[in-house]
């Protein structure tokens, strides 16, 4: 999955580095995503993972780093398993 | 507990509502014709202690509610809309300040300071080269000799800054850091100098005293908030600041009402028997009103359901983002369409600058409202936001 949001990172968070280079924990925003960008990352996972994210987990925090937006992925890919 | 706060939220509007009847009221034409600060109207807010009002007891305040805080906002605002403006923006920094210096010892010490000095904190958040978007900045916290730091930032506007006793400024954390990687800086007037870049005769809110600076200043690395400024805005300063400028805006348009129900209830009684002409349209003024007075008194709602939650994640959300975007938005545009709207039902009388109906400066005043943060810049933030936001 890391790679996949890495190629979405490389595609449309305007980073300041390369994402292959980055850690899963780094914060994208202290390597330059912009807010804006981050809207143009969102839009992409949910277009790549087939999810919607919901208004709840669409936080700053949420998709501060590779790692974070991982657990939010899986997280909504689960609950769809699950139900 | 709350039988307590309430006790202590009516006291304060009880001062609050006497000072601005009073003295604001008495000296808002002048402060507007001179474009001068609101001296009188501000002492005696100091002599309440209602600039550390918010603040908890153990730090010097009164422990008020930011309903009262918003509540003063409108009744300064019903009198002189500029001290209404100056005690607002104060708030904000103060609330700030509490919600996010807690913990730290330099944060704790000063507003205990703010409290028994009734120190005036002025903001520094616009900046040239940002494109008024106040989640960047351009000047930055920099290393300076024996363990200090200092910054110099070009700002368009800084609101009665030559008055404040404190500035809080934003900056980007380091020389090296991303423009989006902000920090806010609390420096004393003994610690910052302000060079004035141009004049200040501006339209409305004149009282404000908000021209550009170039601000500089060496402090001690413990004046800066622990949390990073992208925190902050969101979930302080950015709400806080609709929430309490509508407030004075909502203020304004009801005094402009009052006038021109006053006018309407004047003629009425010169010809009895007849519904004079201009009182169809005071009904238009007031269906105006009550929409702007929903709408602010739901932000509000909205801002004091949350404020205190546990991490404060509504507060972060893309959807808390966009509320009170729209608050600013809505509020910003319908409190000058109340002033015009006034200035119809009185006609030349309120058109005039020396009757008891004048409303031009309720119209010029409000009319600073799509300035503050321009709308334009929320609306472009916004665009982006409802791309992605599911329940707006």
């Amino acid at each position: 999955m890391t790679d996949r949001i890495r190629r979405i990172l490389t595609d449309h968070a305007r980073l300041n580095v390369d994402p292959d280079d980055l850690a899963e924990s780094d914060d994208l925003y202290q390597s330059g995503m912009t807010s804006h960008a981050s809207v143009q990352v969102m839009l992409a996972l949910e277009d790549e993972f087939d999810v919607e994210f919901p208004d709840a987990m669409l936080t700053r925090s949420v998709f501060e780093s590779i790692a974070s937006m991982a657990a939010a992925i899986a997280q909504l890919v689960g609950s769809e398993v699950a139900a | 507990m709350i039988v307590e706060a309430t006790d202590r939220d009516s006291a304060f509007l009880a001062d609050v509502k006497r000072v601005a009847a009073g003295v604001a009221a008495e000296h808002a034409v002048d402060v507007d014709f001179d474009a001068r600060f609101p001296v009188e109207a501000i002492d005696a807010l100091r002599e309440l202690g209602a600039l550390s009002a918010f603040l908890d007891p153990a730090l010097g305040g009164a422990g008020v509610s930011l309903d009262a805080l918003a509540a003063a906002c409108f009744e300064l605002g019903r009198h002189c809309g500029a001290s209404a403006m100056v005690f607002a923006m104060h708030q904000i920094q103060v609330v700030t300040m509490a919600r996010h210096g807690e913990g730290q010892e330099f944060f704790e010490d000063h507003l205990r300071r703010v409290a028994a000095e009734q120190r005036l904190v002025a903001s520094v958040t616009s900046e040239a080269g940002t494109g008024g978007d106040i989640g960047r900045s351009v000047a930055a916290v920099t290393p300076a000799p024996d363990g200090m730091a200092g910054f110099s930032k070009q700002a368009p506007t800084v609101s009665y800054g030559a008055h404040a006793d404190d500035l809080l400024i934003t900056l980007r954390r380091a020389p090296d850091a991303e423009p989006g990687d902000q920090v806010a800086v609390l420096t004393r007037a003994d610690q910052h100098t302000l060079e004035p870049q141009g004049t200040w005769d501006p339209f409305g809110m004149r009282g404000t005293c908000s021209p550009g600076y170039v601000v500089s200043a060496t402090f001690s690395p413990e004046q800066i908030l622990a949390e990073p400024f992208a925190r902050i805005a969101p979930e302080s300063m950015v709400p806080v600041s609709h929430v309490l400028w509508s407030h004075l805006w909502l203020g304004i348009a009801t005094d402009a009402f009052d006038r021109s129900r006053a006018f309407v209830r004047a003629a009425a009684k010169r010809s009895p028997g007849t519904t004079p002409p201009a009182a169809a349209k005071l009904s238009h003024v007031m269906s105006e009103l009550s929409l702007l007075r929903a709408e602010v008194y739901q932000g509000l709602g909205d801002y004091s359901r949350h404020m205190d939650e546990p991490g404060r994640e509504w507060l972060s959300t893309m959807a808390a983002a966009l509320r009170f975007n729209n608050l600013k938005i809505a509020a910003s545009e319908q409190a000058p369409r109340i002033c015009q709207g006034a200035m119809g039902v009185t006609g030349i009388v309120g058109f005039k600058n020396d009757t008891p109906f004048s409303v031009g400066r309720h119209l010029r005043d409000t009319m600073s409202a799509c300035l503050m943060v321009a709308n334009e810049r929320i609306h472009q933030t916004n665009a982006g936001l409802l791309l992605i936001a599911k329940e707006v």
